[in-house]
């Protein structure tokens, strides 16, 4: 698996929530910003010669702004560059604005198959507080579109909101059953250091669930899924066999990755090592970077066989698959007891947070519940 | 020149403390010019820098006056401040047992104090002629006549001649000093031309002298380059140094018979000398060493750990540099599960390891963590052997006992009778048995028997503010008694916390550790596994608390490819983790035992 992701660094407005690179500019010169991505990725591809691209996201900030004419160059420019495999996934995230989703036939034409849908939520109440800019019927306007549009199709839900009820979630998740495809990601409420809802939240404007009414609303998430055929793959993410995002599953398999765009993130071994790419952040500094260099990142951050072992650790595990040991020994070159004693996972086994097979190595979801406890048990 | 006997006085000035003793030995020093007033600074005695800031004298200090009396006659005085915290008593007890007479300062508004009666009886024990001084006559709420009328009939002294004076404004100093010549009496014996007899009273580490070497002369003369004998540790040292505090360090040719000063001796290390010590000359030694003093034994204990583990050497260092200059300082190396290497220390008492406490963090700049003050219980097992017990962790299994004694103290309180029925009910909460209740005017005078386990903790500051500060405590350790009681632990997951285990009442056992439990339920963060905290009795748990797993921790949103920052997150987490302890599974902040040390027992 190999995978590309173009980020997109604007948005029409900023949601209190999102700590995402995303920026508000008045006037976005989309040319310019083809020309940038061809160019970083013509960087890139000379990096990554040997592979076959088995996806492509458009990620943001919020790509559906985009001229569907910029997606189109962006994937023409991939084409040439890299040989892509026949099922090649390509992703664009977008708002359900009407402006948008009366785009997503163009996006079809340009080569994408795949929308995900940031719907947030089945209430105008908290579409408002979440800063939406779309109402609960643009949103299903926008998914009818989509289904329409697209082979394949997903939306984004956002729950332990506050003063949300289980009853409240259960309801809502039922109705979501409703409208949804083969894919779903249901994330819970983060409350991100430096966003607006941060100052609010600390300064006591409103409360968020505790953390036994968050794992609760988690437990219904995963029940109500489970009884309409789409089981969580992932912690967050949930999709009847076959559908599952296959560009998300690169990250959390820790096959390599290319990332293009201001702020976006790569992982790509080179000669055998391990390096990890960075964007700048800034738009105006990435263009110029790129204008310059050919490229926007900052310098690679090396990544030693710990740390790969580390990343495949913390990424395999979200994953209801788990981990094939011998994808340690591929990486790293050292089997898993290499790096953590057999003690220290019996206590996890016993606890039933992990189970433990000759071939693979997976958290069961008592464990994927508690995953950054159980890794910082394993790791730190 | 050496005095003759006649013509020296020695003795020692005692008081409760702040009633004005070392600015009165200040003022004598001023009168005699012992100093310019230009060189006169406040308390020149309390030289080390945190006795001026609490106005406490640790150490006993001494200087040689000299005054020309009435009579014509030019005599020297050395005068001897003495420590009046009752932690010091044993470096009091040392002062007065090389004098012959004592100042009794007692102040003018506030009359006798706990510590009063406390410092006279030792002098009196020592069969010190005494000289009451109403000191502080300039205060508008001065008392001198009812004063008067207490230091007879509560210390049973007569006062009709006591001297009125005001160390602030000097009145009453001449007055004083002539007392001193005429009613204190000059040194009992001494031979000028018996072997050489000297007194080890104290010693110090000088960084530029070395050690010093306090003494008082029996017999004989002490002179530089004499070849000087040890008499209990055995050694010969050339005498390099003879001086006297005047109170500046000045040298002198010898010391004679009843005489004051210091020696040095090319010592590097005080643990060489031996406070009480005979001194004698090599080739000249005298027959009989003097009687000497009981060493001092440290009667509270408590551990001292670095918050920051790598800081472990440089605790051991600091200790050992104010062990220099504190023989009454004991400490060895402990290593705690729950916080790491650290020092279980011995202290003469609670203020002394309030100091030592504060030292070491005012001086050496180190963040400690102290573990609950203890007493030494005595062990009296099954076996017929007796164990001290320095540290509850160490107490043998309880098929092994048969009984477990504490020291006791007699314990003498002086309040204002408005304050007496809080602190009759305080002293009866930490297991009191009155022995005594008398009145002194207006004042009460309180005698009880009480464990020293149960003043150790808060006894004093609770006493404080019961009274809100008028009464005053003092208190000498009686006997040990057997006593009802158990060695309590907290265990975590089943695994004892070693630095949370206490000894208490058997029948306070239960309320403490459910106290203990839902504190540290408080303190404990919720993991990844239920925790279970109990208290238990020699296995028998007797309060528990559950902290239920954390039902979810993990973030939800997804990040995209931004594995860096997850991975680095988790790096910086296993830095943070050399300031956990592991408790089976389960991972616990250092933090929640500080906090649980901290905050005492309410
Ligand atoms: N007004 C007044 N204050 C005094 C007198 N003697 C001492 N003091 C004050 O009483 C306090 C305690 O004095 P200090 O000599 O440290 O007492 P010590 O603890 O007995 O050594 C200090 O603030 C002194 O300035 C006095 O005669 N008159
Ligand atoms: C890159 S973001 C946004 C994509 C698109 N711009 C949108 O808003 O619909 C992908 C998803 O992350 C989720 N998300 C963003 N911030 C979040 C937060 N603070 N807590 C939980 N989920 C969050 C939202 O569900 C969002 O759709
Ligand atoms: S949630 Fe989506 S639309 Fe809102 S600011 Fe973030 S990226 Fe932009
Ligand atoms: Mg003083």
């Amino acid at each position: 698996m190999f995978g590309i992701y173009i980020h997109w660094p604007f948005c029409a407005s900023k949601c209190p929530y999102c700590d995402f690179n995303s920026h508000v500019r008045q006037r976005i010169d989309q040319h310019v910003w083809a020309d940038a991505y061809t160019r970083e990725i013509e960087h890139y591809a000379a990096l990554t010669k040997d592979k076959i691209v088995t996806s492509v996201f458009f990620g943001g900030g919020t790509p559906s702004l985009m001229e569907p004419d910029t997606a189109a160059t962006v994937i023409a420019a991939i084409r040439k560059h890299w040989p892509m495999a026949n099922d090649c996934e390509i992703t664009l995230e977008a708002n359900p604005t009407s402006i948008e989703a009366d785009k997503f036939a163009g996006f079809r034409a340009a080569g994408i198959d795949r929308v995900s849908v940031g719907v947030q939520a089945l209430n105008d109440a908290d579409l408002k507080f979440l800063g939406r800019q779309h109402s609960k019927d643009q949103a299903l306007r926008a998914l009818d579109i989509a289904r329409n549009t697209f082979d394949r199709y997903s939306f984004d839900l956002i729950y332990a909101r506050p003063n949300q009820t289980p009853q409240a979630w259960e309801t809502e998740l039922r109705e979501a059953m409703n409208y949804a495809g083969g894919h779903l990601s249901l994330y819970q409420l983060t409350i991100e250091k430096g966003t607006p809802f941060y100052t609010q939240y600390s300064r006591g404007d409103f409360s968020i669930p505790t953390n036994d009414e968050g794992g609760e609303l988690y437990e219904i998430t995963q029940r109500v899924l489970e009884d309409h055929g789409l089981p969580a793959y992932e912690i967050s993410n949930h999709a009847s066999e076959g559908q599952q995002s296959r560009h998300n599953l690169t990250y959390w398999r820790y096959y390599d990755y290319v990332g293009i765009g201001p702020g976006a993130h790569g992982r790509l071994t080179i000669d055998g090592n391990k390096v990890g790419t960075r964007g700048h952040r800034a738009p105006e500094i990435w263009l110029d970077k790129v204008a310059k260099n050919g490229h926007g990142s900052h310098p690679y951050e090396a990544i030693d066989t710990d740390q790969r072992f580390a990343e495949m650790l913390m990424m395999g595990l979200r994953l209801r698959e788990g981990i094939k040991l011998s994808r340690f020994t591929e990486e790293t070159g050292q089997s898993l007891d290499t790096y953590i004693p057999q003690t220290k996972f019996q206590s996890m086994i016993d606890e039933g947070y992990i189970t433990l097979t000759d071939t693979t190595i997976t958290a069961t979801q008592d464990g994927r519940q508690r995953l950054n406890g159980l890794l910082s048990y394993l790791l730190a | 020149m050496t005095k003759k006997l006649s013509e020296i006085r020695n003795f020692a000035i005692i008081a409760h403390i702040d009633h004005g003793k070392s600015t009165l030995a200040d003022r004598l020093i001023q009168h005699c010019g012992g100093l310019t007033d230009r060189e006169m600074r406040e308390q020149v005695l309390d030289n080390m820098e945190l006795e001026q800031e609490r106005g406490i004298t640790i150490k006993a200090q001494t200087v040689r006056l000299m005054y020309t009396a009435k009579d014509g006659i030019e005599y020297q005085l050395n005068l001897m401040d003495t420590p009046g915290h009752v932690d010091f008593s044993y470096e009091v007890s040392r002062s007065l047992a090389s004098c012959e007479g004592s100042i009794l300062v007692v102040d003018a508004s506030q009359g006798v104090e706990a510590q009063t009666l406390a410092n006279v009886y030792q002098a009196i024990d020592n069969d010190h002629e005494i000289v009451p001084v109403i000191n502080k006559i300039d205060l508008p709420a001065a008392e001198p006549d009812r004063v008067q009328q207490e230091i007879e009939d509560v210390i049973g002294i007569p006062a009709d001649d006591a001297v009125h004076a005001s160390a602030k404004t000097g009145q009453g100093i001449e007055e004083l000093l002539e007392a001193v010549v005429t009613k204190l009496p000059p040194p009992r014996e001494g031979d000028a031309e018996a072997p050489t007899k000297a007194l080890l009273v104290d010693s110090w580490y000088d960084p530029y002298l070395g050690v010093m070497i306090l003494v008082r002369v029996i017999d004989g003369y002490l002179k530089k380059g004499m070849k000087a004998y040890f008499m209990g540790t055995k050694a010969a040292r050339e005498i390099d140094r003879v001086g006297i505090f005047g109170p500046k360090p000045t040298m002198v040719d010898a010391l004679g018979p009843g005489e004051m000063g210091f020696i040095t001796a090319g010592i590097k290390d005080i643990s060489e000398t031996l406070v009480g010590d005979t001194i004698t000359e090599e080739r000249k030694r005298c027959e009989k060493p003097l009687a000497g003093f009981k060493p001092s034994v440290p009667m509270v204990f408590c551990s001292l750990f670095p918050t920051d583990n790598g800081e472990y050497e440089k605790l051991r260092d600091s200790i050992g540099k104010l062990k220099l200059n504190d023989a009454a300082l004991h400490y060895e190396p402990e290593n705690s599960q729950a916080l790491g290497m650290g020092f279980r220390c011995g202290f003469l008492g609670l203020l002394h390891m309030e100091i030592i406490q504060e030292r070491l963090d005012r001086e050496f700049d180190l963040d400690l963590i102290p573990t609950a003050p203890s007493v030494v219980y005595m062990i009296h097992k099954t076996d017929g052997t007796i164990q001290e017990l320095y540290n509850p962790v160490d107490m043998p299994d309880v098929v092994k006992i048969k009984e477990i004694h504490e020291p006791w103290i007699n314990a003498t309180i002086l309040t204002p009778d408005e304050y007496l029925g809080g602190l009759l009910t305080l002293c009866e909460e930490r297991r009191g048995v009155q022995i005594d209740l008398t009145y002194a005017g207006e004042r009460a005078m309180l005698k009880y028997k009480l464990p020293l386990n149960e003043v150790v903790f808060d006894f004093y500051d609770r006493l404080k503010s019961i009274s809100r500060g008028y009464a005053s405590f003092d208190y000498e350790l009686a006997e040990y008694a057997k006593g009802d009681l158990v060695k309590m632990e907290v265990l975590v997951n089943a695994e004892p916390v070693d630095a949370l285990a206490m000894v208490v009442p058997r029948d306070q056992a239960e309320r403490r550790g459910r106290m203990l439990c839902e504190r540290l339920k408080d303190l404990i963060p919720r993991q990844m596994f239920k925790i279970a905290v109990q208290a238990a009795i020699g296995g028998k748990v007797i309060a528990r608390e559950t902290i239920s797993a954390m039902r979810k921790d993990v973030t939800a949103k997804c990040y995209g490819g931004d594995v860096s920052r997850k991975r680095k997150l988790l790096e910086k987490q296993k830095k943070g983790k050399k300031k956990m302890r592991q408790y089976g599974n389960v991972e616990i902040p250092q933090s929640a035992f500080i906090a649980a040390l901290k905050m005492g027992d309410e």
